[in-house]
């Protein structure tokens, strides 16, 4: 008997038929990725942008824990210690004070890095809400609300902050973040419309509507997901932004009063003497600098992580 | 196209009109009047004839409209700590200082900043690119007060090279100059960079390139033009960042410039200085917003069409 005969007289009944296996199609090869792990996945390629953020995050323990660390309060007063360059028993010197520049300049971070993210935080909010309703309801009340938003903005900025200050008395961290927010949303506010119309005017958003979903589920499911990633990346850039007006409002005496400081405030009492004390300048305009650099590098591997775009 | 001139004409003067308005009523709701401290230990009679002449002793309602009936004829009304001094004289004769040298470093950080910014695109992921980014983001982070200082210190102190502050011949000029253009070369080179990168990207310049034009011709006449749109947007900006930059330059430089004035009139409490030039540098925004739009309108074909 020959192979193939043998094969024919095979019992039928010995197999099994088993068909495709449905349970198995539609299964995940692999993990599954969120949009956040996703963005953090590329924010962690971007080795500048990494960088950055480490060093805010020294920065930030530092302000934290900065004036605690040192033996010498930041307010207390020493006049047989004014002016002393860095050494062993004061690790940034003195101000002409005799006060200690160690502590200070970590006591002055925590209001620059207040004013910076919290401000950069209301406008943030202020602005995606007053955006977001304008460029959602669209027509006649998005034409009043960017009509206001434009009378706003045709008032330069720091006028507007140094105005305020004028009028609010402001030497406090309340008041000063009222006179550099009031106006400042509006910049974000122009940028949620925009994002929120080109949103709305898209496929899987008409889909949605065809579909019969819900308004309130639109909004949330798709149009807040696809404006955060902007939003977010407009905080970051912003924070600078808050970190140096309030430098230059210290700067031309407006800003917070001793014996609170900043950096801005410790830069500006340092400007009449660096030329003799120049570490008393260069400290606080370091911290400034490496802070503001920090946020823009941060900011621009932000805006390549969760710019959906750029993906492949 | 008429139409759209008009209706912006309109747009801006209510605008202006909006913005005194707010700015005199802020500045009046501030606690204590304006001339308290002046005031102070005067006998009675002479008392109220200083706070009739500044117009005081009126309801605050007609002290609006003859501000603004003052302001419609172009006078400010006179400085409370420097009596005799007007408002707008001393705004006609600092304003042109502070505009020679921002006028300077914009034209200067115009130039240099669009420079940078077609080498920094046509050089990509390469050094040029990697030192011109370097520049734009120091000239973005570093604080304009740290800059000068470290100005000043270099070429005065160290060097001797300018004169440290003062104003009168050219040497004055270079330090605040030189200051001043680094933010405008900065954000110029930004902007013109990323904005060249994506006209690069446009199929008309792989048509350009395909046809078989020169280098150049692809460069200039394509890709530059149609990438200084947007950097006409940030102009305004930075035509008014020519003037508030001015606060901590001119204080530092001790250039007599209407920044320099702005900031001691603050620390004065110089109320009616400081109400007009408020009022100047709002009217001013707007007017380079303007004059901005304009432009706008003649580069770029679209919104031609579309008005």
């Amino acid at each position: 008997m020959t192979e193939k005969e043998k094969n024919k007289n095979l019992d039928k009944n010995l197999f099994e038929i088993i068909g495709p296996e449905t349970s198995e199609a539609e299964k995940l090869g692999r993990p599954q990725v969120s949009f956040l792990s996703d963005a953090w996945r590329r924010f962690k390629e971007n080795k500048i942008a990494t960088v950055a953020l480490f060093l805010l995050m020294i920065i930030g323990i530092m302000v934290i824990i900065g004036p605690w660390i040192s033996a010498h309060e930041y307010e207390v007063i020493n006049r047989d210690r004014r002016n002393e360059s860095p050494n062993a028993d004061f690790w940034f010197g003195t101000d002409r004070l005799g006060r200690d520049l160690f502590s200070r300049t970590w006591q002055g971070g925590r209001v620059s890095l207040i004013i910076g993210i919290v401000g950069a935080f209301i406008t943030a909010v202020a602005g995606s809400i007053y955006g977001g309703i304008s460029g959602y309801f669209g027509g006649r009340v998005d034409d009043i609300m960017m009509r206001i938003v434009e009378v706003l903005i045709s008032v330069p900025y720091l006028i507007v902050v140094i105005l305020l200050s004028v009028v609010l008395n402001s030497k406090s961290l309340g008041t000063l973040l009222l006179a550099m927010t009031i106006t400042g949303w509006t910049g974000m506010a122009r940028l949620v419309r925009g994002q929120v119309l080109q949103v709305k005017s898209q496929e899987f958003v008409m889909a949605a509507v065809g579909l019969g979903v819900r308004p309130w589920k639109i909004i949330r499911k798709h149009i807040i997901p696809n404006v955060l990633s902007v939003v977010i990346v407009s905080v970051t850039f912003q924070v600078p932004g808050f970190i140096f007006s309030e430098a230059f409002l210290s700067f031309i005496g407006l800003g917070i009063q001793p014996p609170e400081t900043s950096w801005g405030a410790l830069a500006a009492a340092a400007q009449n003497i660096y030329t003799f004390y120049p570490y008393q300048l260069f400290i606080p305009a370091l911290m400034i600098a490496l802070t503001m650099l920090c946020f823009t590098l941060m900011g621009d591997g932000l805006r390549d992580a969760l710019d959906p775009k750029l993906r492949k | 196209m008429l139409k759209y001139i008009i209706k912006r004409l309109g747009y801006a003067v209510l605008t202006l009109f909006i913005v005194v308005t707010l700015t005199f009523f802020l500045m009046r709701s501030i606690p204590g009047d304006p001339l308290a401290s002046m005031a102070r230990g005067l006998p009675e009679q002479t008392r109220a004839n200083f706070y009739a002449k500044y117009g005081l002793d009126q309801p605050l309602f007609t002290q609006y409209t003859m501000y603004m009936q003052n302001f419609v004829r172009g006078d400010l009304g006179e400085s409370v700590v420097f009596p005799g001094r007007s408002v707008t004289d001393t705004i006609k004769r600092t304003a042109p200082v502070s505009g020679l040298i921002g006028g300077i470093s914009l034209i200067l950080g115009f130039a240099i900043g669009i420079s940078l910014g077609i080498i920094a695109a046509l050089n990509k992921n390469r050094w040029p690119d990697y030192i011109v980014m370097f520049i734009a983001i120091l000239g973005v982070t570093i604080p304009i007060f740290v800059l000068a200082s470290l100005a000043q210190y270099l070429f005065s102190v160290r060097l001797g090279w300018f004169p440290s502050s003062g104003w009168g011949d050219l040497r004055h000029l270079f330090l605040p100059v030189a200051v001043s253009f680094f933010g405008p070369i900065a954000s110029f080179a930004r902007y013109l960079k990323s904005s060249m990168l994506e006209t690069l990207s446009q199929d008309y310049i792989l048509t350009a390139k395909a046809k078989g034009l020169s280098k150049r011709a692809v460069i200039l006449k394509h890709t530059l033009r149609n990438s200084m749109i947007p950097i006409v947007t940030i102009l305004a900006a930075r035509i008014v960042a020519v003037f508030t930059g001015s606060f901590i330059v001119e204080r530092m430089f001790g250039v007599p410039g209407i920044g320099f004035y702005y900031i001691s009139s603050i620390n004065n409490n110089d109320y009616s200085m400081i109400l007009g030039t408020t009022v100047f540098y709002a009217a001013l925004f707007i007017v380079a917003q303007l004059f901005v739009d304009f432009i706008y309108m003649m580069v770029d074909p679209r919104i031609r069409v579309g008005s």
